[in-house]
């Protein structure tokens, strides 16, 4: 049975689609399932480097799609998991080398050998975003609890339906449940409500993350850190089971809070 | 010659040769089959006569069925039963009866004839002309997310919401039946008497005709009520919704 291609966007740049896709992968991975990443950001990879693999490309998905190589020869296998791979972007050209038919293609032939193909996205809306939903059965919207985040999200989500991808599932990343108990930091319900797709997960801020990209070792190897345990929560749910979600979204909103929100801030 | 089902009316207008009086009984066909209509008058005089109208269509009307009308006539069951005996010579099936007349409906159920539902006819649809009253707009069912837009050059019904960074330009008014948080333009070809309606009225810019505004500055909504903005006095007003409101 051929996997399932999801591809992980969000519009806005810097809220977390390559940290989403980098850890999915290998949560995924740790479930025993095969997994390959595709970084699509051609010209400014960076999910080689967060998974550590940087120094063994030799290979890029430029040269596959140029005929330069086969696929299987520019798939990069994780050190410590065999069924994780990753097919790099190149650094050293821009998007408008590779079409979208070429992506589909690729998609294609990767769904054959593998559970799931997570496509990281580049930010915006232009060509590395058409390429990078083009071979996609799926999408996943990454956002931050912050009004421009969330308004790309929205506009990603409009141009998602568009192409007939929707709805798409949403993950919200570098959530401060202190800041959202004092009403300084967007609401999770609020921002279901506003975006009005299906929750994949939420992800907690977690310093480790930056420590982790910085080593290159993802931060779903440490299921006891906080955001560790966001990633395995949503690779359990994109398997088909059902996970409550972490406190952080129980956070009864108290009377206090409520009745700011009615009469405004004072 | 198309002509119209009225009642048939004793009135005194004298004929010229070229009118003639409504006739008793009526052959339409339709998409269903025959349609017969059977004004007032005598029984078995109208009853003669849509035998002999019958006859004359011969096998045109083979294997037909007909749908009978005869308004509030009272008709018995051995009435009901004659004329498909009579219907049956021309081998034509009675279909359903139509009648406002109890007796009639219950005779013909009792022979297990269909009572049909009076049939609407609408006026023959010609282009609504623009009047005070009426004028064209375009409905549409979902919400508008950020970075989509509508232009149109008459009115703008939507039925969702419209969301931040959406914007929507109309020639006439714009209602929006869910949370307008996006950009509108009423009225935008020229009509400052456009109006903009919608459940949650928080555009990030409003504008009708050549007049503009923004939502006041709040941190939180102040309640959700159903509002209308117009030109008043040379500004853009909301106003919570009443009927004199929206005028």
């Amino acid at each position: 049975m051929p996997g399932r291609a999801i591809t992980i966007t969000s519009g806005k740049g810097g809220v977390g689609k390559t940290t989403v896709t980098a850890n999915l992968a290998v949560a995924l991975a740790l479930l025993g399932r095969h997994v390959t990443a595709v970084d699509t950001d051609i010209g400014l990879r960076n999910l080689d480097l967060v998974l550590g693999m940087e120094s063994r490309i030799i290979y890029d998905i430029v040269d596959v799609v140029e005929g330069n190589c086969h696929l299987y020869q520019a798939l990069i296998r994780d050190k410590r998991l065999p069924g994780l791979h990753l097919l790099p972007a190149s650094q050293t050209h821009d998007k408008a080398v590779i079409a979208p038919e070429d992506m589909a293609a690729i998609c294609q032939e990767l769904k054959n050998d593998n559970d799931f193909v997570l496509i990281d996205c580049p930010a915006g809306i232009e060509q590395g975003f058409r390429n990078a939903v083009a071979g996609a059965d799926e999408v996943v919207i990454v956002t931050t609890p912050e009004v421009a985040s969330v308004r790309s999200a929205d506009r990603i989500i409009g141009l998602i339906e568009t192409i007939g991808k929707g709805p798409g599932k949403l993950v919200i990343n570098r959530i401060k449940p202190a800041m959202v108990k004092r009403g300084d930091m967007l609401d999770t319900f609020d921002l279901i409500e506003f975006l009005a797709i299906d929750l994949l997960g939420v992800i907690p801020e977690d310093e480790n993350i930056l420590v982790s990209a910085n080593k290159g070792i993802p931060l779903a190897y440490e299921a006891d850190t906080r955001a560790g345990q966001a990633f395995h929560n949503i690779a359990h749910r994109l398997l088909g089971e059902e996970v409550p979600f972490m406190p952080i979204l129980d956070q009864p909103k108290n009377l206090l809070t409520r009745l700011r929100r009615i009469f405004g801030r004072g | 010659m198309a002509q119209q089902a009225t009642d048939n009316e004793q009135g005194s207008v004298s004929l010229s040769p070229l009118e003639r009086p409504e006739p008793r009984v009526k052959i339409k066909g339709t998409r269903k089959g025959l349609s017969v209509t059977l004004g007032e008058g005598d029984w078995q005089e109208l009853l003669n006569e849509l035998d002999q109208r019958l006859g004359q269509g011969q096998a045109f009307f083979y294997d037909s069925q007909v749908n009978l009308q005869i308004g509030p006539r009272d008709m018995a069951q051995s009435e009901v039963e004659a004329l498909i005996h009579m219907l049956a010579g021309h081998r034509i099936e009675l279909a359903s009866l139509q009648t406002t007349s109890r007796a009639s409906g219950e005779a013909a159920q009792a022979l297990g004839i269909r009572l049909a539902l009076p049939e609407v006819t609408l006026a023959p649809s010609e282009p609504r002309a623009a009047t005070e009253d009426w004028s064209e707009g375009v409905l549409l069912r979902r919400t508008l997310r950020s970075g989509q837009s509508i232009q149109e050059s008459g009115h703008v019904l939507v039925i969702g919401d419209v969301n931040p960074g959406a914007e929507i330009t109309a020639g006439g008014d714009v209602v929006v039946w869910g949370k307008l948080r996006g950009m509108v333009h009423a009225g935008a070809l020229g009509n400052s008497a456009a109006i903009v309606c919608a459940l949650e009225l928080r555009p990030t810019q409003l504008r009708i005709g050549s007049y503009i505004a923004t939502s006041p500055e709040e941190t939180a909504s102040t309640g959700t009520r159903p509002e209308v903005a117009s030109v008043i006095d040379g500004q853009i007003v909301a106003r919570p919704w009443s009927n004199r409101a929206g005028q």
